[in-house]
C-alpha cells in the first residue's frame, strides 16, 4: 500500500541571537493510510515540533510534508487535532462546541444531518447523557471526550494527537484511551500521536517511532507493535510480548535520558 | 492493636436534597511502620480521605483514631506531603524547614533544631540548594523540601497525598526512589495517596483502591509481597508485578469503576462528506456529496 502521509527531510530551525537553533533536523517519517502511529520522546525533544508542522500551526522551515497526495501549507479541517487540553469554549455546552466545527465544513448539509452527526460523536465518546451540559460544568476527562468527538466528527483525513491525556489522571487516562480506540476503530482514521507515556503508545498504536533527545531531534528507532485488534487491556496485560514491548521503549527512554547533551539546555526547547 | 484505625467513616457535603456523599463506609486499620497506598480516580474522595485522617475535617459518621486516640484536630503527629508543596513562597529551603522545626521542638537548644534542619535537607539532597526560595527551585526540588519538612517533624505518621502528580515522568521517578530510600532508612508509616498503580506496587506494602465516587469506598486490599528494594525495570519482569497491577486496575475499571448505566440508543451517521473550506462557497453545488452509505447503529450510552 502507498504512503498516505509523507514528511520529507523535515527541519525546524529558529533564528537565535547565538546563531540558528536546530530543534529537529532531517525528520523523515512516512505513514500508510489507516495506520496509527505514535512520536515517543522525552519533553522538549520536539516530538511536538513535528506535530504542529504537520497541523499547519507551526511553519515548516526545510522539507516538505504530504497528505494524500498533496502538499500540506497552513491549518485546515482535513486534519481533526486533539489537543492535551480540549480547548472548549466554557460558556457553550458540549454539543454547541463540536458543532461549531460541523456547522462549517458540513454548510451543504441539513441542520438535521448536521446535528446527527454531532449527536452520533458525542454519544459513541460516552457523553449521550451530558451533551447538553456547558463545559465548565464538565470533569476534565468529559472534556476530552468532547475534544475527541470534535476531532472525529469533522471527518478529517487524518488525526493529530498531542499527548491527548497528558493532563489526566492514571485512571481516567486508561478509561479514555479505550474510548479513544473504540472510536477509532470505527473509522480507521489514519493517526500520528504524541506521549511521553509508553503504555499508552504500545496499547494505541500500531507502530512506535521513538526520537532522540533534542536540540536536532531525529528517528532513533521503530517498535512495530502487532497485537491484533480490537485489543483488549486485560489480555494484553498478560502477554509476555506486552512487557517485551514495554522493556524494548523504557530502555530507549532511560539511555536517551542519561546521554541528554546538557551543552546548550537553552536551546532545547 | 492497629495504629491508624477508620472505622466506618463517612463524610459528605451540602444539606438536605442537595447532600452529596463524598465517603461512606470506610474502614482501614495500619500497623506501626507500615506503608500503605490507596490509590484512586480523581475526584473520588482522596483529598477527604487524607484530610480526615489529619485531622483538617472531621468525619459525619465514625471514627478516626491514632494509636487508640480519637483524631479531632490538626497536629504535628500527622505530617502531610501536599501535592502542590505548600511552601512559603518569602522563605528559604533552610527557612521553610526551620519554621516547622521551631513550632514542633520550642524546646532544644538553637544548635540541636539547626543541626535537625541540616540533616533532613541533606536526607533530600538540597544541601546544595539550602538558601534559595522556592520560586529558585524546579517543581521536583520543591515537593522535595515539602518532604523534608514533613520528616523534621519526626510525626508518627507521614501523610502523602499525590505528592508526584505535578511531577514529569522522569522527576517523578527520581524522587520514588528517593521516598523509597528515606523510607527504608527510618520506617516510619506512611499513607500513600495516589493514581498511579505502578507507584504503589513499587513503593507500598499494600495497596487499597478507592472506588469512583459518589459514595466512594474502600475495595479489596492486595498486599504487595515483593522484596525490597523493588526495581522498577525488574518489577516489569516480575509475574507478581503483573498480577497485583492487574488486580488493582481490574476493580478500578470494573466493580469499582465509573457506573455505567446500561442505557441504549439508536443512532444514525448521515452520508455526507466534508467540504473543502479553501474554495469559495459560491462554487460549491450547494448539496453535499454522498458516499452511499449511511450508517446506523445501536450504541450503549454512559
Amino acid at each position: 500500500m502507498s504512503d498516505y502521509v509523507e514528511l520529507s527531510q523535515l527541519s525546524k530551525i529558529y533564528p537565535t541571537p547565538k546563531g540558528p537553533a536546530i530543534i529537529v533536523k532531517d525528520f523523515n517519517l512516512r505513514i500508510k493510510k489507516g495506520e496509527f502511529v505514535t512520536l515517543i520522546g522525552h519533553s522538549g525533544c520536539g516530538k511536538s515540533t513535528v506535530l504542529s508542522m504537520l497541523a499547519g500551526l507551526n511553519e515548516v522551515t526545510e522539507g516538505v510534508i504530504i497528505l494524500a497526495g498533496k502538499e500540506l501549507i497552513g491549518p485546515g479541517p482535513d486534519r481533526g487535532i486533539v489537543f492535551q487540553s480540549p480547548c472548549l469554549l466554557p460558556w457553550l455546552t458540549a454539543f454547541q462546541n463540536v458543532m461549531l466545527g460541523v456547522d462549517q465544513v458540513f454548510y451543504t448539509a441539513s441542520k438535521a444531518e448536521r446535528r446527527e452527526i454531532t449527536e452520533y460523536y458525542l454519544t459513541v465518546v460516552g457523553l449521550g447523557e451530558s451533551m447538553h451540559k456547558r463545559a465548565k460544568e464538565l470533569s476534565q476527562g468529559m472534556r476530552q471526550r468532547v475534544g475527541i468527538a470534535r476531532a472525529f466528527a469533522l471527518k478529517p483525513k487524518m488525526l493529530l494527537l498531542d499527548e491527548p491525556f497528558g493532563m489526566l489522571d492514571a485512571l481516567t487516562r486508561i478509561e479514555l484511551q479505550q474510548v479513544l480506540l473504540e472510536v477509532w476503530g470505527r473509522t480507521q482514521l489514519t493517526a500520528l500521536m504524541v506521549t511521553h507515556d509508553v503504555d499508552e503508545a504500545i496499547f494505541l498504536s500500531d507502530r512506535v517511532v521513538m526520537m532522540t533527545n533534542g536540540p536536532a531531534a531525529e528517528v532513533g528507532d521503530v517498535l512495530n507493535i502487532t497485537f491484533p485488534r480490537p485489543r483488549n487491556r486485560t489480555a494484553l496485560l498478560e502477554d509476555s510480548e506486552y512487557y517485551h514491548c514495554r522493556e524494548h521503549l523504557i530502555t530507549f527512554l532511560e539511555e536517551r535520558a542519561h546521554h541528554k547533551t546538557k551543552a546548550e539546555p537553552a536551546l532545547a526547547h | 492493636m492497629a495504629f491508624l484505625e477508620l472505622k466506618n467513616v463517612s463524610k459528605g457535603y451540602g444539606l438536605g436534597a442537595k447532600r452529596a456523599e463524598v465517603l461512606h463506609g470506610i474502614n482501614l486499620s495500619i500497623a506501626e511502620g507500615e506503608f500503605v497506598a490507596i490509590v484512586g480516580y480523581s475526584g473520588a474522595g482522596k483529598t477527604t480521605l487524607m484530610s480526615l485522617i489529619a485531622g483538617l475535617q472531621r468525619p459525619d459518621t465514625g471514627t478516626v483514631a491514632l494509636r487508640e486516640e480519637e483524631v479531632k484536630e490538626p497536629s504535628p503527629d500527622r505530617a502531610i506531603v501536599f501535592q502542590n508543596y505548600s511552601l512559603l513562597p518569602w522563605l528559604s529551603v533552610y527557612e521553610n524547614v526551620a519554621l516547622a522545626v521551631d513550632e514542633v521542638f520550642p524546646s532544644w537548644p538553637r544548635e540541636k533544631r539547626q543541626e535537625h534542619i541540616l540533616k533532613y535537607i541533606a536526607m533530600v539532597n538540597l544541601t546544595p540548594a539550602r538558601d534559595k526560595k522556592p520560586r529558585e527551585l524546579s517543581g521536583g526540588m520543591r515537593q522535595r523540601v515539602s518532604v523534608a519538612r514533613a520528616l523534621a517533624m519526626n510525626p508518627r505518621i507521614l501523610l502523602l497525598d499525590e505528592p508526584l502528580s505535578a511531577l514529569d515522568a522522569l522527576t517523578r521517578a527520581t524522587l520514588q526512589d528517593e521516598i523509597e530510600r528515606i523510607w527504608e532508612s527510618d520506617r516510619k508509616t506512611v499513607v500513600l495517596i495516589t493514581n498511579d498503580v505502578d507507584e504503589g506496587i513499587l513503593l507500598a506494602d499494600r495497596i487499597i483502591p478507592l472506588s469512583a465516587g459518589p459514595r466512594a469506598t474502600l475495595g479489596p486490599e492486595v498486599k504487595v509481597d515483593i522484596e525490597r528494594p523493588r526495581n522498577r525495570k525488574e518489577l516489569n519482569h516480575d509475574p507478581r508485578f503483573k498480577e497485583i497491577r492487574k488486580e488493582v486496575i481490574g476493580y478500578l475499571l470494573g466493580a469499582g469503576g465509573h457506573q455505567k448505566k446500561s442505557l441504549t440508543r439508536k443512532l444514525v451517521l448521515p452520508d455526507v462528506e466534508p467540504e473543502d473550506l479553501s474554495k469559495p462557497r459560491s462554487m460549491m453545488s450547494g448539496r453535499p456529496r454522498r458516499k452511499g452509505e449511511e450508517k446506523s447503529e445501536t450504541v450503549e450510552v454512559s
